[in-house]
């Protein structure tokens, strides 16, 4: 990774089902700048960084996030330390 | 109060009702469902299905449902228990136990687990067909509407 950002603004992010195999990892720890602050902004950072991002984002009304676990909403705030997750609808059950 | 549990080994449903009546006299009645997978999907034929999760949040976000199953109905307990990995047509997927003293409350929240396990717990299901084809799920309107008729 080619961030400048100290190790302590570190996101802990998660990628799920269709999100995994689009991206290419299932799992990574990336440094956006401070001013991302919100899931949304997140979203928008991360479709910057490539293609595989571009195609996982390509619609963002098919795609659910969780801060820390718990189910959040494009204008939830993230902060150094979370664990974000995201994933398509859930087919369970 | 409630039994969960994510496995990627088959449940045993007679064994699961005798845990939740264990020592339990006042239960008169037990909810069950039982989801299975099909063999087909829109009359393609499925060879098998592949079940993904996200772990820390699977077993958070069972529990918060079997609470709110318990806040809701005179619970005298619940099961959820829901396989992952790979399963073949026929196999079982997931198990919903909800004990009562009487049945309507049984029935009730058996039909609330499920319908809210679908739409809240983070699960995925990747379908593969006979013809060697692949393809995830996708969620549906149906079971949307099906949990949000428990929001009234």
């Amino acid at each position: 990774m080619s961030q400048s950002q100290p190790a302590g603004n570190t996101l802990n992010l998660l990628y799920f089902a269709w999100l995994r195999e689009r991206i290419g990892t299932g799992e990574e720890s990336l440094s956006p700048p401070s001013e991302v602050t919100t899931v949304a902004a997140l979203i928008d950072w991360l479709v910057a960084r490539g293609p595989g991002y571009q195609a996982a984002f390509a619609n963002r009304r098919t795609v659910r996030c969780a801060v820390n676990q718990d189910f959040a909403a494009p204008e939830t705030a993230i902060a150094p330390g979370d664990e974000i997750a995201f994933f398509p609808p859930v087919t369970g059950g | 109060m409630a039994t969960i549990r994510i496995q990627s080994e088959d449940f045993d449903v007679a064994a699961e009702c005798a845990v939740l009546t264990r020592n339990q006299a006042a239960i008169g009645g037990i909810g069950c469902f039982i989801g299975t997978v099909r063999g087909f999907s829109k009359s393609r034929e499925i060879r098998s299905m592949t079940l993904e999760h996200y772990p820390t949040m699977t077993e958070r976000a069972m529990a918060a449902i079997a609470a709110t199953a318990e806040a809701r109905w005179q619970l005298l307990g619940c099961t959820l228990i829901h396989r992952i990995g790979t399963l073949l047509p026929g196999d079982n997927i997931v198990l919903v136990l909800a004990a009562s003293a009487h049945r309507q409350a049984a029935l009730d929240a058996t039909g609330f687990l499920i319908d809210w396990l679908k739409t809240r717990a983070p699960f995925w299901k990747k379908e593969l067909f006979s013809d060697g084809a692949e393809a995830w799920i996708e969620a549906n309107t149906e079971d949307d509407n099906a949990a949000a008729r428990w929001s009234q």
